[in-house]
């Protein structure tokens, strides 16, 4: 007679019934192309990105050893193209802060207070249309954008105000602004409606009306999701091309006058390159040494945003 | 008179959202400083009947109501009632303990302040935490998230914040249901206490509780077609001892469908 304590042993120390093991392969082997396959797929962004970032940097680097950096970030003339060089990047820095800020200016009060309304106000049926619609705009191809900017905008503009030229940042923030709020809209409308019920319930109970429960409990607990999609469009707008360089014009000008022709740093790129410069030259090197700037700044500013999101939030459970 | 005058009373009161209806003909009252309980199966409108009391279902699109719901011998659905100005009357606290994410302090302080309190806000928020039976555990930090307390704290915390705006009547939807038994006999007791100043009206899932704490109870239950109604209400005593209706024996002795 054996005792449990044996019978215990047999049971654990003896061979493993493997019912299926000669079909093991067959569910393996394309379990591991499969994996292989994703992997490769995740990877080529981190390739491309890293591509990008090193021909950047080399291309830069070539343009720093002819000018000095201290030239580059000090100096408000920037006229590499003309016979008396200068390689100040300050006016395309101040045209694109222009341009965006100006830009912001529009997004921001219009797309959160349509997310407020989509989000607080709205009937099911109306956000079921408007969403839709919101959304179209951000299909719209940015060069539609860019000569609506210069051929509608401008005019209504300049018809208010003699001061303004053809190309200025105005029309351009306006309109870059435009595109840029459905992002606004849509990114905060959604961190609005994760706030769960209950936080709303809670307030209306307490006699708060629908604008005190959106601005003292729904977006203090959604701030973190608004502020990602601000920041989000601003990059965005930092790095818009098409309509700035229809619109804005391509006068490098340090100031941060709305109604005259300026240029910004993604205009001047889209001039070097569909111009007659002749690859390999200063000239030429000085798109990758702009191109670098941009891609700091933007850089920055979604290492910023990760900072404030992280820092500002409320957390809701 | 007023002595005897119900403080809520509903006459007549059906409920639907959208085609279902869910509860019919309930007349009740509620009377001014004691605990009314709501008792009945799951899915039988006791919820749905506590949030016509402080018109908290106007915020679901579908709902649609006849009948009426008398507030102090006023009509609760009269076009001329604002809402809002009836949530201070009436307050609210829910199933899950819902605390905003903020401070304690900026909790109890929310409803005073969306409601245009002028005077000594910090001492409204003393008293309404110390009228929970919350302040010797909270009172040195009032400044930190309401989100650190415990399921027990943050519920006594949600009632804090509902005797802030100087309700008359607290409608508690299951409060306890998610806490566990020291904090439900915690929250018990302050409702016993609370109840010689206020209005008190709970829902709740649990027969022990409406028996141990409430004076009137109201027994609510499905008939075939689905739609509740008001089966039997009375003194606890009388439900719970000699009930007239012989559903109501069933569902309290358990020996229910």
């Amino acid at each position: 007679m054996t005792s449990p304590d044996t019978a215990y042993e047999e049971l654990v120390s003896g061979p493993i019934p493997w019912v299926g093991r000669t079909r093991r392969w067959k569910r393996y082997l394309p379990e591991r192309i499969i994996k292989a396959v994703l992997f490769f797929c995740s990877i080529v962004s981190i390739f491309t990105t890293v591509g990008i970032v090193s021909v950047l940097i080399f291309e830069a680097a070539l343009f720093f050893q002819e000018v000095s950096i201290v030239e580059f970030l000090t100096n408000t003339k920037w006229t590499p193209l003309f016979a008396s060089k200068n390689f100040g990047i300050l006016p395309l820095v101040t045209g694109t802060i222009l341009t965006s800020m100006g830009a912001m200016f529009v997004a921001l009060p219009l797309g959160l207070m349509s997310a407020i309304y989509l989000s607080e106000y709205a009937p099911d049926t109306a956000r079921q249309i408007v969403k839709p619609v919101l959304e179209i705009l951000a299909g719209i191809p940015t060069v539609v954008y860019g000569y609506f900017a210069l051929l509608f905008v401008t005019p209504i503009l300049r018809s208010i105000s003699d001061d303004i030229s053809v190309f200025n940042g105005l029309s351009a923030s306006i309109v870059m602004g435009i595109m840029i709020l459905p992002m606004v809209s849509s990114l905060s409308e959604d961190a609005m409606r994760s706030v769960p019920r209950s936080l709303r319930e809670g307030a209306y109970a307490l006699g708060a009306t629908r604008l005190e429960v959106s601005t003292r409990v729904v977006i203090p607990a959604a701030l973190s999701g608004i502020v990602a999609a601000f920041i989000l469009a601003t990059s965005r707008a930092i790095g818009e091309t098409m309509i700035v360089t229809i619109a804005a014009g391509q006068n490098p000008t340090f100031t941060f006058n709305p109604f005259v022709p300026i240029e910004t740093m993604t205009a001047y790129i889209v001039q070097v390159s569909l111009g007659d410069t002749p690859t390999g030259t200063l000239e030429f090197k000085t798109i990758f040494a702009v191109g670098l700037s941009l891609f700091v700044i933007t850089l920055s500013m979604n290492l910023l945003s990760q900072f404030i999101v992280r820092r500002f939030r409320e957390v809701y459970e | 008179m007023a002595e005897n005058c119900p403080i809520i009373e509903t006459r007549e009161l059906n409920v639907c959202y959208g085609p279902v209806c869910v509860i019919d003909q309930v007349n009740m009252g509620v009377e001014p400083n004691r605990i009314t309980a709501i008792i009945g199966p799951s899915g039988s409108g006791k919820s749905t009947l506590l949030r016509c009391f402080n018109r908290m279902n106007d915020l679901i699109p579908s709902f649609h109501m006849s009948g009426s719901v008398l507030f102090a011998g006023e009509d609760l659905y009269d076009d001329s009632v604002d809402p809002t100005e009836i949530r201070y009357q009436i307050g609210m606290v829910f199933q899950r303990p819902n605390p905003f994410p903020k401070s304690i302090f900026d909790n109890v302080a929310f409803g005073p302040r969306v409601n245009g309190f002028r005077g000594d806000l910090a001492a409204l928020v003393e008293q309404s935490i110390r009228r929970a039976a919350l302040w010797d555990e909270v009172k040195d930090r009032l400044k930190d998230s309401a989100l650190s307390l415990s399921g027990g704290q943050q519920q006594r915390l949600c009632i804090a914040r509902a005797l802030a705006v100087q309700p008359r009547v607290i409608l508690m939807d299951e409060p306890c249901s998610a806490l566990d038994p020291i904090s439900t006999q915690a929250i018990e007791e302050l409702m016993r206490e609370l109840s010689n100043e206020y209005s008190i009206v709970i829902v709740t899932h649990n027969m022990q509780q409406a028996a141990r704490v409430s004076d009137y109870t109201a027994f609510l239950n499905p008939r075939e077609d689905k739609i509740s109604e008001l089966i039997e209400f009375d003194q606890t005593r009388q439900i719970f001892t000699n009930p007239k209706d012989e559903r109501t024996e069933a569902y309290i002795t358990g020996r229910f469908g």
